[in-house]
């Protein structure tokens, strides 16, 4: 029987090591089946976060051989034969244990995000094509593999200053919403820390719903913050007539 | 003295899924304190895997909808076995939860009108199922969440609770502990409404994710509660069954709503022959009248033509495919073939994205071009705790259900699309009736030190034992049982056979030790949820022992036959001083202006 070799790492926040497992194959199988083997018949205790198995949870993210990826998506055959599979946690986020990392501040940065404000007379009738940009959005699993490459969060690990592509597209999920009222345009500039981003496209790469985060969410979501804000002309008139 | 930490609240929420958040939602709106608990992360609930629709009669394409039909197509689904009361409040209410889910920001997909659009599917009479492409669920479960963050709930996300706690006969409160590091925690509480899902990892073949552990069902029967309904398992039709690593994964009802057409390895369209009797009628007689239908729904337009015969109840495709199969008649890896691929490919890629994703990625199957092979998977529960429709309490003060983990709505079967909108319906009703109780209580109980002691030696013991079976190996020895004795078609001897497995594995269980620490130990975190997968499987695998007839989705190959006597009673598993004991309890008797609607008696196993 073909075997493959994973090389996982395991370990807490301070002390990390790659361990070495041999795997039978499946036609067919993914990286999260070999982790579960492993735990079933190795290692009880190797920490994993899943939970569908049908990549629609956006829980089993780590990263595959150095790409951030789903686990249950990432198949032992699209590998060479007797290549080693490395699996490491998402790194832009501290590690509790192998493979499970700490979340968390993602939640947290959800809740900043100025809620739902629909019109209040709406009689809620809004068209197919009115909301195919909103529905892109709304696919995202929050997988939070966007944030996981975010140089900003990753590398400059910003998490004070800039929420990160994930809720970009949250935010722009709501600004696109054919009835709502709000405007989240100060919150993108002095909250979200839209700035930061200098639109590298490495979150819409590794996007696993193939959501255009960049082009479709962040940059007209920096186009309304510049009009708002830096627009000479609407400066201008600011300036004579007040804020209008 | 033991080393937790103690949350109290007016209400606790245990689950956060569609019904839990919903729950939570009304709760917190009611007034009340409220903190929701959830095994995993929050959004990641079986919620979000929920594919085709949400069932609710608003009538924006099928103008002749009403709840008295969604009503009648419930109880029919059900085979009359369903508390008439949760079907009716369900039929009446899911369109106020689905246009408030709008309104809270949800963005379902319109008709030209503007309005939402809904699909067919199986045993609605009318188009019905609101939808978001076929990820209905991840739009429920954000449009929820995004509800709930911002209305001051506060959440325990991976989190797991292993006790209820009463005082007397009132529960009280709720103790567990934390995945990530296992700390110990106490939530005391007025009240305590259970959404944990449901059972499916006690199968071997399921469509069910890691959290479906019977949670709930366990919490409950060791709190005093009773189970009813347990014996009716619900296979869904449409499993994937290739490659192996995938084996169950759900393919949505939807393909069939939009057209997908069942066939064998000889190019039959087998389904006509599985038609029942009693509901022949409302289906397509031949191919030609199928596709005039389909290409009517594709076009949105209306048609006189019945619907193709895919488009039946689940319990009758799922045996369908199984013969199929079994007859010889199956697909190269043991299913049937379910095409979409004579539909236009921009389409198909359009109203089933995920399905297409899901088909490419891991099956290297591209579905706008062939067939998909499908078989049964186990996929739902339609038994769990018996509540009161109207408040959703059980018959333990304080402890309410809703969603899966509670019984009664769904009878003997369950319709397509009536899950979702259970989820919304009643997590309000048991979030209302648990705020509604917890204002009548005038104080938190006291909880003896002593009884969270014995709360934390249960979890700690399968650390502290040596050399006992593995928690995995257990899990699949509790697989093979269910899979091999209490499957899809069930006969006594069995079912014996399999209860007395599960009776040595129950000792087996007692016994099981997982190596390593508290701080995230999946083999230790299973090892404790042995316990309620084996609650709900004994009831099960007793309950569809004891119910001598086929009806719905229990199927008895000595009992082929639908039993009028037995149409009028559930069966109910509750503890007995350590022992599961089953009783028939009478079912609720339905009011004569309901009982109108069912103006030509229907023989119940339509």
């Amino acid at each position: 029987m073909r075997e493959a070799t994973l090389k996982v790492s395991c370990g807490d926040k301070d002390n990390a090591e790659f361990k070495t497992y041999k795997v039978p194959i499946e036609e067919g199988m993914v990286v999260l089946d070999a982790i579960h083997y492993i735990q079933a018949h190795m290692e009880p205790e190797l920490a994993v976060r899943w939970n569908c198995k049908a990549a629609k949870c956006g829980s089993c993210s780590a990263e595959v051989n150095g790409h951030p990826s789903l686990m249950c998506k990432s198949r032992l055959d699209h590998f060479a034969e007797g290549e080693e599979i490395t699996v490491e946690p998402i790194k832009a986020f501290p590690r509790i244990k192998d493979l499970v990392t700490d979340v968390s501040w993602n939640y947290e940065t959800n809740k900043k995000i100025p809620p739902f404000k629909p019109k209040k007379d709406a009689d809620w009738t809004f068209y197919q094509e009115d909301i195919e940009r909103v529905q892109e959005f709304r696919k995202c699993i929050e997988c939070f593999l966007c944030q996981d490459v975010c140089h900003v969060l990753r590398d400059h690990d910003r998490k004070d200053a800039f929420v990160g592509p994930r809720f970009l597209v949250r935010t722009a999920g709501l600004e696109m919403h054919p009835l709502d009222t709000d405007n989240r345009a100060e919150f993108l500039k002095d909250h979200a820390g839209i700035g930061f981003c200098n639109i590298t496209k490495c979150c819409t790469e590794v996007c696993p719903e193939s959501i255009h985060i960049t082009d479709n969410a962040i940059i007209p979501l920096k186009e309304r913050v510049v009009d708002q804000f830096y627009d000479p002309v609407l400066w201008f008139f600011r300036k004579l007539f007040g804020k209008a | 003295m033991a080393n937790y930490e103690t949350h109290e609240f007016d209400v606790i929420v245990i689950g956060a899924g569609g019904a839990g958040l919903r729950a939570a939602i009304e709760a917190s709106a009611q007034g009340a304190t409220v903190g929701l608990v959830c095994k995993s992360l929050l959004g990641k609930a079986h919620t979000v895997m929920a594919e085709g629709g949400i069932a609710a009669a608003l009538a924006n394409v099928d103008p002749q909808d009403g709840w008295e039909t969604h009503f009648r197509d419930t109880m029919k689904g059900g085979k009359m076995l369903n508390n008439w009361r949760m079907a009716q409040l369900h039929a009446q209410e899911a369109p106020d939860r689905v246009k408030e889910l709008e309104r809270w920001g949800a963005v379902f997909d319109r008709t030209k009108e503007g309005k939402i659009l809904q699909r067919a599917f199986g045993g609605h009479t009318w188009k019905r199922l609101c939808h978001v492409g076929d990820r209905t669920g991840l739009e429920m479960i954000r449009t929820l969440q995004d509800k709930g963050v911002h209305q001051g709930i506060s959440i325990y996300m991976e989190c797991t609770i292993s006790r209820l706690l009463k005082e007397g006969n009132k529960v009280c409160g709720a103790f567990g502990y934390y995945r990530e590091d296992g700390r110990y925690v106490l939530f005391k509480a007025k009240a305590v409404v259970l959404a944990t899902g449901g059972v499916g990892r006690a199968f071997p073949v399921t469509s069910n994710s890691w959290e479906y552990t019977a949670d709930g069902h366990g919490l409950a029967y060791e709190a005093g509660a009773d189970l009813i309904d347990m014996e009716f398992v619900q296979f869904h039709p449409t499993g994937m069954v290739w490659p192996p690593g995938v084996k169950g994964l759900l393919v949505t009802e939807a393909v069939r709503g939009e057209g997908g057409i069942l066939r064998n390895n000889k190019g039959e369209r087998f389904m006509f022959k599985y038609l029942p009797e009693a509901t022949k009628h409302e289906f397509a007689d031949t191919e030609e009248e199928a596709k005039r239908w389909t290409d009517a729904a594709v076009a949105g337009t209306k048609t006189d033509a019945r619907r193709p015969p895919e488009l039946s109840t689940r319990d009758n495709v799922a045996r369908a495919i199984y013969t199929e199969v079994k007859e010889g008649r199956g697909s190269p890896h043991g299913g049937a073939f379910l095409d979409i691929s004579y539909q236009d490919s921009e389409r198909v890629k359009k109203k089933l994205p995920s399905m297409y994703h899901q088909f490419k990625e891991l099956a290297d199957v591209d579905i706008t071009q062939v067939p998909m092979e499908v078989g049964p998977t186990m996929h739902y529960i339609m038994g769990g705790v018996r509540v009161d429709a109207d408040t959703g309490a059980s018959r333990v003060p304080g402890l309410y259900a809703a969603g899966e983990v509670a019984g009664g709505m769904h009878g003997a079967n369950r319709l397509g699309g009536n899950s979702l909108s259970d989820l919304v319906v009643f997590g309000r009703i048991a979030g209302l009736g648990a705020a509604n109780y917890a204002k009548a209580q005038s104080s938190f109980s006291s909880i003896p030190e002593k009884e969270i002691q014995s709360a934390i030696d249960e979890l700690e013991a399968p650390l502290a034992r040596k050399g006992g079976p593995n928690p995995y190996d257990l899990q699949k020895q509790l697989n093979d049982i269910m899979g091999t004795y209490v499957g899809i078609f069930r006969e006594e001897k069995d079912l014996e056979t399999g209860i007395a497995g599960l009776e040595k594995l129950k000792e087996e269980i007692k016994k099981v030790s997982s190596p390593g620490s508290r701080v995230y130990n999946p083999g230790w975190h299973l090892a404790l949820n042995l316990k309620t997968m084996m609650v709900a499987s004994e009831a099960i695998a007793r309950a569809a022992l004891l119910r001598k007839e086929s009806r719905g989705a229990h199927s008895r190959l000595d009992f082929t036959k639908t039993e009028d006597e037995y149409g009028t009673f559930n069966i109910a598993s509750s503890d007995d001083n350590g022992k599961m004991k089953l009783d028939k309890t009478p079912l609720p008797e339905m009011p004569a202006d309901l009982e109108k609607l069912f103006a030509k008696k229907e023989p119940a196993h339509a």
